[in-house]
């Protein structure tokens, strides 16, 4: 039994039976004894349980670090499954070349993008992760391997992006590259006091800018924010000097820092921070992963852990559902450091289980505060099922069997396609019987 | 733009030396007993390089000493004469099978210090010649005292320790460089089966830093990471008749 595997909220703190690593990507499929059940274990990127096997076994992905071919002409990669994103951003971007999604996180794997079929700040541009992978080797507990792409595998390629790691281990992927002049981004920012601002100033800045996404103010109701906008830099003449620099949480903390005290202070002066008036230049690494910039962040939370919840409105009422969610999380004081707000666009998703869909939607982490929390969080799910919303499985560790298959109705196709050798902590959760 | 020889190069760490030596531009001979990782690993650089530099490889067992005389000359002939050897392979026996099987034992030390022995005395006939060169080998901090939780793999890792004090002394008049490297523990295949990876433990990635590192510094004896060296000065520090009593 070992205790030491855990996704990045740290909840729900579990124990696997077996901890497995995949040697190579020629090389079989290691499986845990007897009908044990495994899932691939990537990063651990995710919050909650999607990488998670209580009392089974995870495979670890992290010896299939290899890059496999780079044509820097056409821009297309193809790299094994447990490559870090940051890997690839380190090759490619000198070479004028940016993947085509990125989460919030560069120290996610390819598997792991395929799997939750992530979006990031310019799904309103581009769609998901899923839209721009080309093919795949999915590596079955049989020890089959199936190369899927659309034309090939068709079905397996639909069940595995965004499938939830259940349909085998990902050893390759081949996806296309965006095209860049430079590492960096004009970036402009508007501040916004309510949320028919943000509805207005949203709609005007996804038709000029590849890139949005709005922090907002959940300590209060009526909805202020910033919304960012971004695009990648058109060629300099002289371009701005960058360092990196690193810190980190060292320790799990014993106590949270997160109360409502430091909730609304932060939420407050986040709020007032100064704003540049016009657009500027800005580094790709701050703009696309401020968190990264400080390692072990997930552990200002303490060791009691955090929740996260993530969930997309449809677009006829991600206003009205989106105000209400506002205002019972203001109500509740429990908000969030960072709420995170965006809008999704119309292009269809791959997978089957692909969560992005067009609509509204909206992150934020809660400190784990037992039964009131998870209160909290069940009338939130009230509100985003009355609206045919759905959760995102990758951002989940409770979700209800009934929470799951409304938002994800075609989860019966899925079925067929899951690895008779393959389960997780969510699957198990959301395929238990009603009652 | 040096030509580097790495034995054990699919290993976790010395996967992490090869990405930063080539980035820095420097040509690579890559030895490696499994076949199919070797030439992954092979690609993987092509495909990171951005220069024109050459990466090659060989297959060995490297408990055959017989191939050792070739696989050097193998080396040469792909990249010129070499200017750095890295050592780099090694196992983690599992003490109780040994204390059980004087053969498995013995296997344990060849793998950890006979074939080191012997990888180290050819390259430094290699480079004493020329007057230049450095050899650097992985040992480990689990060198420095034996303990009875792994003292086949102590005893090992003792044995090179002491052969390169030696070697580094021969080698001084020839100024070639003998560095000694002694992680302490690291995050890799070898230890994949050690659950709770706490405070002490540290990433391929940043040992093989300490190593580029070490080896551009022309070190002589490190630890990585650096606290090692104090850890291990108190481990060694520690009376014998207390230490017996330790559950180290
Ligand atoms: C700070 C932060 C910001 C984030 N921002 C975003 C965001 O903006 N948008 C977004 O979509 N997500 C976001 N995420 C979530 C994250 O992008 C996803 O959870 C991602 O899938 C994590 O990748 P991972 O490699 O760590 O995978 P893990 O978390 O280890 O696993 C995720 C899933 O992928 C499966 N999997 C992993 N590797 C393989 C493989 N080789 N083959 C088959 N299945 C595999 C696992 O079984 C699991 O189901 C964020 C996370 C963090 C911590
Ligand atoms: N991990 C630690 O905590 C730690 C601490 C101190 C020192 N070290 C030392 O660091 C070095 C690198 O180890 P690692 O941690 O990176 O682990 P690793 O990834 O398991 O590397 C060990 C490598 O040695 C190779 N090898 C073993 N026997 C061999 C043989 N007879 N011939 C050829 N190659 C052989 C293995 O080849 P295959 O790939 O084919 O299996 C493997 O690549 C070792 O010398 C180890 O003792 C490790």
């Amino acid at each position: 039994m070992r205790d030491d595997i855990k996704s990045w909220n740290r909840l729900p703190a579990v124990r696997h039976q077996h901890v497995l690593d995949i040697q190579a990507r020629t090389a079989c499929l290691p499986l845990p004894p007897g009908k044990e059940t495994c899932i691939p274990f990537g990063n651990g990127r995710s919050y909650g349980d999607v990488c998670l096997n209580p009392d089974a076994a995870v495979i670890r992905t992290r010896a299939l670090d290899h890059m496999i071919a780079f044509d820097r002409e056409r821009g297309r990669i193809t790299c094994e499954g447990g490559v870090i994103l940051a890997d690839i951003l380190d090759l490619v971007t000198p070479q004028g070349w940016f993947p085509p999604v990125t989460p919030g996180t560069r120290f996610v794997t390819v598997g792991g993008c395929v799997a939750n079929d992530v979006h990031g700040k310019n799904h309103h541009d581009t769609g998901s992760f899923g839209n721009h992978v080309r093919s795949f080797e999915l590596l079955r507990s049989d020890g089959q391997r199936l190369i899927c792409s659309t034309e090939q595998n068709a079905d397996w390629f639909a069940a595995t992006i965004g499938g939830l790691g259940l349909t085998g281990l990902i050893t390759q992927v081949t996806f296309d590259l965006l095209p860049i002049a430079n590492p960096f981004m004009v970036t402009q920012a508007y501040r916004f006091s309510t949320l028919d601002e943000f509805w207005h100033l949203n709609a005007r800045a996804e038709r000029e800018w590849p890139y949005t996404v709005a922090w907002i103010d959940c300590t209060r109701q009526n909805g202020r924010g910033i919304l960012f906008a971004g695009q990648h830099a058109p060629p300099q003449p002289e371009l701005p000097v960058w360092k990196s620099r690193h810190r980190t949480v060292p320790v799990d903390l014993p106590f949270s820092c997160i109360n409502s005290l430091s909730l609304k202070a932060f939420n407050e002066i986040y709020y007032r921070q100064k704003l540049p008036r016009d657009r500027y230049v800005a580094h790709y690494v701050p703009y696309f992963y401020p968190l990264d910039a400080i390692e072990n962040l997930n552990r200002i939370y303490g060791t009691k852990a955090f929740y996260q919840y993530q969930c997309v409105l449809p677009p006829q009422v991600s206003a009205d559902g989106l105000a209400e969610l506002m205002r019972q999380i203001s109500r509740s004081g429990m908000g969030s450091f960072l709420a995170v707000l965006k809008t999704f666009g119309t292009r269809p998703a791959m997978g089957t289980l692909s969560f992005p869909r067009p609509g509204a939607t909206l992150a934020l982490d809660f400190p784990n505060m037992g039964e009131k929390t998870l209160q909290l969080l069940n009338r939130l799910d009230s509100v985003v099922a009355s609206a045919g919303g759905a959760l995102y499985p990758a951002k989940d560790a409770r979700m209800s069997a009934a929470m799951f298959r409304r938002g994800f109705p075609q989860w019966e196709k899925m079925l067929p396609f899951v690895d008779p050798r393959f389960s997780s902590g969510f699957w198990s959760r959301v395929n238990e019987p009603e009652g | 733009m040096s030509n580097i020889v790495i034995f054990g190069a699919t290993s976790a760490i010395a996967t992490a030396c090869a990405r930063d030596w080539l980035a820095a531009g420097h040509n690579l001979f890559l030895v490696g007993r499994n076949a199919d990782k070797l030439e992954i690993m092979r690609t993987d650089l092509m495909v990171r390089s951005t220069q024109k530099q050459t990466i090659a490889t060989a297959t060995a067992d490297l408990n055959d000493f017989s191939t050792h005389e070739a696989l050097y000359a193998q080396a040469a002939q792909a990249l010129g004469a070499p200017d750095i050897v890295l050592v780099a392979h090694g196992s983690l026996p599992d003490q109780k099978a040994c204390e059980a099987s004087v053969e498995l034992t013995m296997q344990e030390i060849r793998t950890n210090a006979l074939s080191v022995i012997s990888l180290t005395t050819l390259a430094a006939n290699l480079f004493e010649p020329q007057r230049e060169g450095t050899i650097a080998v992985i040992g480990s901090v689990a060198g420095d005292r034996g303990r009875q939780s792994n003292y086949v793999y102590g005893a090992a890792k003792g044995m090179v320790d002491i052969f390169l004090q030696g070697l580094r002394n021969r080698m001084a008049k020839a100024s070639v460089t003998v560095l000694t490297i002694k992680p302490g523990f690291v995050d890799t295949p070898m230890t994949a089966h050690i659950p709770t990876k706490g405070v002490l433990w540290s990433t391929p990635g940043q040992i093989g830093q300490g190593i580029i590192q070490a080896v551009k510094r022309k070190r002589n004896v490190v630890y990585l990471p650096w606290f090692w060296r104090i850890i291990m000065l108190i481990i060694r520090s520690i009376p014998e008749a207390i230490f017996r009593k330790l559950a180290l």
